[in-house]
């Protein structure tokens, strides 16, 4: 299945990237190149075959519902763009 | 220190205990030769040398107070994927260049505890993703045995550094073959453990079903030294493997005889280079000669393991990745319009091409109305191949064959086409989705290359894996040569 540049751009919205306009085409061009090769799934038939996540079988380990972390805000807001009083700066969301 | 240390790690520790040369020495040895060769490698990101000489001057002071392990004040270099407490951690990526993690990751917390030295943070493909080491930011690695060609990916900066005899051993992470790989490009030894064996707590995710750390060194007893540190139950990860710790040294003196080695019609194919076949054969034959019982096999759905990986790989990337949003960490760019404009231009910016198409990739085969087709479907086959592996060993205790289908080719020969280069997974990426441990060893040369020969077994089975590959070393020499230029 080709993926023309149309598709390129609403895949890049829905992944929040910016792509050059020049740039879309050959991404066009390999993620189909990429899509034509996967398709090669389709040699065999899986209908009866229920579909596997995870390589080994395990459960969802639970834990005590206790506090484990500490409080590092400052550590970890040094690493920020961009904070102000403790609080993480984006541009202003609503007028 | 006057002479050249033995190359592998299980050496260097005698040296180390008899007081042939102190941890400090040693450090200061392979710092010297980054410095003096790293120039044209380019295996490196970050050099810690400060921070190594600390630690090897605390790991001396260790040993004097009667204190130290065997690996203590062992050299090690450190794949950039490991979250490493304020050294910087850039995963090879423009968006996490300013990054200083604010925590050690489990595997890096182990390997500190062992009192084990980290010279620096080696090179890799950006967020792990490629086969060929050219997708880093901070430029490609070159392949010890030739410049012009490349040292494989994605952990390609650790197999370059061990085999240029910059670093006794390193850290490495394998999500299609990114161990492996590189470990056969650069005539290096280099294990994926069993998934969940080491924790991926503090290694930056690319596909979570997929990812698993090991080490990358110059010899099988050498990978077992270091896995012994880096592997164990970790509660921090919640796809850690709760099971008792394990000496993955204790089989190393077993003989072979009896072991029965599988090897798999599908992995010597017409993709697979001639004299890569002569080696691995002629592998095969010694095995034999020393009493393993060899037989052919089948895994009927092999083949399908590279397009089920290229769809679950990249979906599983694409959801990791949402992560760097120029917002809390890692790259932002310049004079944002709103929050969307943040969003994508900070990821747009901060990622490159690869990165790129592997988020389109794995964008489109989970959007709605494709999901089935691609995802599920992938999913499906991934059970079909779990399956061929576990009636496999039913009757082998081992599966051996070529690690690569070529050896390392020259920089920038995949540029133009990303499948090409996804090709060359095509014996490794199964051994990921069935979450099977697999070491590559060096079998020989091709060209004046190496060669990499790999070895898969049933879940938690490496310390049968590592006997193995001990044994084959202990008849062949190929791990002990050594590149011209790097001696």
């Amino acid at each position: 299945m080709a993926i023309g540049n149309d598709e390129v751009r609403a895949m890049a919205k829905l992944a929040r990237l910016a792509i050059e306009p020049d740039d879309i085409p050959g991404y066009a061009e390999h993620l189909s190149g990429i899509l034509a090769f996967v398709a090669r799934m389709d040699e065999i038939d899986t209908r009866t075959v229920e579909p596997l996540a995870h390589p080994l079988d395990l459960s969802a380990r639970l834990r005590p519902d206790l506090v484990s972390e500490g409080d590092q805000r400052e550590l970890f807001q040094s690493l920020a763009p961009a904070v102000e009083r403790g609080l993480y700066l984006v541009p202003k969301v609503i007028e | 220190m006057t002479n050249s240390p033995p190359r592998s790690v299980a050496r260097l520790a005698d040296g180390l205990a008899r007081g042939d040369y102190s941890s400090v020495e040693l450090t200061r040895h392979y710092l010297d030769r980054i410095a003096a060769l790293d120039s044209q490698l380019n295996s490196f990101i970050t050099v810690c040398a400060e921070q190594a000489l600390a630690e090897a001057a605390a790991a001396d002071a260790c040993r004097a107070a009667g204190k130290a392990g065997r690996l203590t004040g062992i050299p090690y270099a450190n794949k950039d994927i490991f979250c490493t407490r304020g050294v910087r951690t850039s995963c090879a990526s423009r968006m996490l260049d300013n990054f200083v993690a604010p925590y050690d990751a489990t595997a890096v917390e182990r390997l500190r505890g062992a009192g084990l030295v980290m010279l620096g943070k080696t090179n890799m493909d950006e967020f792990a993703m490629g086969s060929s080491n050219e997708s880093s930011y901070y430029g490609p690695v070159a392949n010890p045995w030739d410049l012009a060609r490349v040292p494989g990916g994605s952990s390609g900066g650790s197999a370059a550094a061990v085999a240029a005899g910059l670093a006794p051993i390193a850290t490495g992470t394998d999500t299609g073959g990114s161990i492996r790989q590189p470990a056969a490009f650069c005539g290096v030894s280099g294990i994926k453990p069993t998934y969940g064996r080491v924790s991926r707590y503090g290694m930056i995710a690319f596909a979570s079903s997929l990812d698993q750390g090991g080490p990358l060194g110059v010899s099988a007893e050498d990978l077992a030294l270091l896995l012994n540190v880096m592997a164990g139950y970790d509660p921090r990860d919640s796809t850690s493997i709760e099971r008792p710790d394990e000496d993955f040294t204790r089989l190393l003196a077993t003989p072979i005889a009896g072991l029965r080695i599988g090897l798999p019609r599908e992995y010597f194919d017409q993709h697979l280079d001639a004299g890569i076949r002569t080696c691995v054969e002629q592998a095969v034959k010694e095995l034999e000669t020393r009493g393993a019982i060899v037989c052919d096999i089948s895994l009927p759905h092999v083949s399908l393991a590279i397009p089920a990986y290229y769809v679950i790989a990249p979906a599983e990337c694409s959801s990791n990745l949402s992560r760097y949003d120029g917002a809390r960490f890692g790259y932002r760019c310049a004079d944002p319009l709103d929050l969307n404009d943040l969003y994508c231009r900070s990821r747009g910016e901060g990622f490159g091409a690869e990165v790129k198409r592997r988020i389109l990739i794995g964008t489109y085969v989970l959007s709605s109305g494709y999901y089935d087709a691609y995802y599920r479907k992938a999913q499906q086959i991934r059970r079909l191949i779990c399956q061929d592996f576990s009636a496999a060993f039913e009757n082998v205790d081992v599966i051996l064959g070529p690690t690569t289908p070529t050896v390392a080719y020259r920089s920038g020969a995949h540029r133009k086409d990303p499948v090409t280069m996804y090709l060359g997974d095509i014996y490794t990426t199964a051994a990921n989705l069935a979450g099977l441990p697999s070491v590559s060893i060096p079998a020989g040369f091709v060209d004046g290359l190496p060669v990499g020969m790999q070895l898969t077994a049933n879940h938690f089975d490496e310390a049968r894996l590592l006997g193995l590959a001990h044994r084959y070393q202990c008849e062949s020499d190929w791990h002990l040569r050594t590149p011209t230029g790097c001696n």
